[in-house]
């Protein structure tokens, strides 16, 4: 399963961060939302990867391996709540400036043609 | 004494209450909100000086030491969330409300006018500033930096216009970047250390093992990147001149503590971690030859910039080179000569962003910014001489005098030349840097230190001198701009300050010391956050088992 994860994290983070590095602003915040994907990913693995575990302490004895861990949970919660609200400003901002320029180009300009 | 003891959370929830019940009132309600605001402003900062007073002298009942800490919910520390006011936390907050004041009464002549929602917006960044400061814990710390910027994306794009349109989405684009790093970085440093708090983290690195250690460490080099950006070091500050000299003028001089708050966040990890030898961001060359980087760089762009408010973001930039610099250096009394040079930066800056945009209005074509946003919004252009209702702005006969003169105290302020506060920090932090050693024993890099410290004053004082003759000397094309009481005031109050703080340097000399004293001995935040000791004695520190 860790394999699997990984994977996925490391081919999330490399498709936003190539986006992101692309000219144009849609592609910049699809590479956004892939790359918080692999962070919020990320923020769970970092709390042990477990299965069919409950994040509550339900009985009482304090075994820690039979919860899984509460904390990560909470931040991943909190983390996407977070993303979500940025993207949504962000897009809004996208708009703003697609409808001052004319271009989707994130610097405003388009590039001269070759 | 029981309201007291909510103290730490109330720069938090005064801006929070104010900028939500200022939502409720319709835009037109302008006397309504102002009211809101300002009064809300001003709470914020007798809850500021109520909490240096306590940071200084202690409460014998609650807080004996002097750091205010705050459970939120009642839940203990290192499960619950925290909020901590030591005297660093407590003069970082006192200089947010001044400027925060400052840029508010400055507003009020015409910026708020500019776009929807300005006052609530600047509450909310008022709150992620007092919450980024006031923290106990890395997360936390990542939400209260998310609240400040979000409120100053929505800040930078007030009044709309395509430059500051273009500047925000790199802004946004870079912060967002920064932004997920900060969370993999707490990411890591919560899987390699199993807690989030901050002085638990302190008590828990020295026993970590050497496969966790180097994860934490690997996870605090991220965490540093990501304050690096916030801080506006090279290479990661590109943004900041377009940013900053594109926002409107009250909000530039807001954002001057922004990124004191990456600063403030390096220094008070870093003093945290000390004890165990804290990891490379924090603590080490690799802060001193970014911030002499930054430095140097921030003083080329001086010279290369022909606008006022362009050469205050550089400003800003050469003050983040210097903090950084003199931090990684490090040295007895350094700290405390680094925080005095940060406060008199922030009140120079934060002026000469006000100045600048009035300086800007005595330029026949220096409008054109603004007037894009009035004709999106279909304002009238309240500088237009022809509109009847006259409101903004009496002549004030010597408005050309005192641009002139506030010129030069911002520029002596932001070089560091003598008279004002601005020399006194950067001879602080210069005498800091010799400590007792013999003079020969000096190594280079302090060396390095002082001239790039005293190259950036000279390069900084010909840059403003070149644009203070192109301003005021070239008679034919000035007009006199009508200033506004409510424009200069904020500009002649903070400026004072700085002179205040010339002359009160010894006393806020002396504060700034004890602050260092403090930071310099983190167990007595760490048991004063972990409560009063009972969690952790001070006698089983290091190695405690986990």
């Amino acid at each position: 399963m860790e394999i699997v994860y990984a994977l996925a994290i490391g081919v999330l983070t490399g498709s936003g961060v190539w986006l992101l590095l692309r000219p144009r602003t849609f592609q910049v915040i699809i590479g956004f939302s892939l790359l918080s994907y692999a962070v919020n990913l990320f923020i769970f693995g970092m709390g042990r990867l477990a299965v069919h575990l409950p994040p509550i302490i339900a009985t009482l004895d304090p075994d820690p391996t039979r919860f899984d861990d509460p904390v990560p949970q909470a931040l991943v919660l909190t983390a996407i709540v977070i993303s979500f609200a940025t993207t949504a400003l962000f897009l809004v901002v996208l708009l703003a400036s697609r409808g001052l320029t004319g271009t989707d180009h994130v610097d405003g300009e388009e590039e001269p043609e070759p | 004494m029981s309201w007291l003891q909510h103290l730490p959370v109330l720069p938090v929830v005064i801006p929070l209450v104010a900028g939500a019940v200022m939502l409720l009132f319709a835009e037109s309600r302008r006397t309504t909100r102002t009211f809101i605001a300002l009064s809300a402003t001003l709470a914020n900062l007798a809850v500021a000086a109520l909490l240096v007073y306590v940071a200084n002298r202690g409460l014998p009942e609650i807080w004996p030491e002097g750091i205010a800490v705050y459970l939120l919910g009642g839940w203990e520390a290192p499960f619950g969330i925290v909020l901590v006011a030591d005297r660093l936390s407590a003069v970082m907050l006192m200089l947010t409300a001044v400027l925060a004041l400052a840029s508010l009464v400055y507003a009020l002549a015409r910026w708020k006018r500019m776009g929807p929602h300005f006052q609530s917006l600047f509450q909310f960044l008022i709150m992620g500033v007092n919450g980024a400061f006031l923290t106990g814990d890395l997360f936390n710390l990542f939400v209260f930096v998310e609240v400040l910027l979000a409120a100053s994306y929505g800040l930078l794009l007030h009044g709309l216009g395509a430059a500051r349109v273009k500047a925000g989405l790199h802004y946004i684009v870079i912060n967002l970047a920064a932004s997920l790093v900060f969370l993999i970085g707490v990411a890591l440093i919560y899987g390699a250390s199993g807690t989030l708090n901050m002085a638990d983290l302190a008590v828990r690195v020295p026993g970590l093992d050497d496969g966790d250690r180097i994860l934490f460490e690997a996870g605090a080099a991220i965490l540093g990147v990501a304050f690096l950006v916030k801080a506006g070091a090279w290479p990661l500050n590109f943004w900041l001149p377009a940013a900053y000299g594109a926002a409107a003028a009250p909000v530039a001089a807001a954002f001057s503590i922004l990124t004191k708050v990456g600063i403030y966040a390096l220094l008070r990890l870093g003093s945290l971690l000390s004890v165990s030898g804290a990891p490379a961001p924090f603590n080490d060359g690799w802060l001193f030859g970014i911030g002499m980087v930054t430095l140097a760089l921030g003083t080329a762009g001086m010279l290369s910039v022909q606008q006022p408010q362009r050469l205050a973001a550089y400003c800003v930039i050469v003050s983040a080179g210097t903090l950084l610099a003199a931090l990684g250096l490090g040295g007895e009394g350094m700290k405390g000569a680094a925080m005095f040079y940060l406060v008199s930066s922030v009140l120079a800056t934060g002026a000469f962003f006000m100045l600048s945009e009035m300086i800007e209005r005595t330029q026949r074509f220096g409008d054109n910014a603004i007037d894009v946003s009035l004709e999106s919004f279909g304002l009238d252009d309240p500088l237009d001489p022809d509109r009847p209702d006259e409101v903004v702005g009496i002549v004030l006969p010597a408005a050309m005098a005192f641009l002139g003169l506030s010129f030069v105290s911002c520029a002596l302020l932001v070089t560091g030349l003598p008279p004002l506060s601005g020399f006194v920090g950067k001879f602080m932090i210069l005498s800091a840097t010799l400590g007792t050693a013999p003079l020969e024993a000096v190594p280079a890099s302090t060396w390095a230190l002082w001239a790039a410290m005293l190259g950036s004053g000279l390069v900084g004082i010909i840059a403003l001198c070149r644009m203070g003759m192109r301003l005021f000397w070239s008679s034919d094309e000035i007009v006199t701009p009508r200033l506004h009481l409510t424009e200069a005031a904020p500009v002649a109050v903070l400026l004072l300050l700085s002179m205040g703080l010339t002359a009160g340097a010894g006393p806020a000399a002396n504060y700034l010391a004890l602050t260092e004293i403090s930071l310099s001995s983190p167990r007595i935040y760490i048991d004063a956050v972990l409560g009063n000791g009972l969690l952790s004695s001070p006698s089983n520190g290091a190695g405690e088992p986990e």
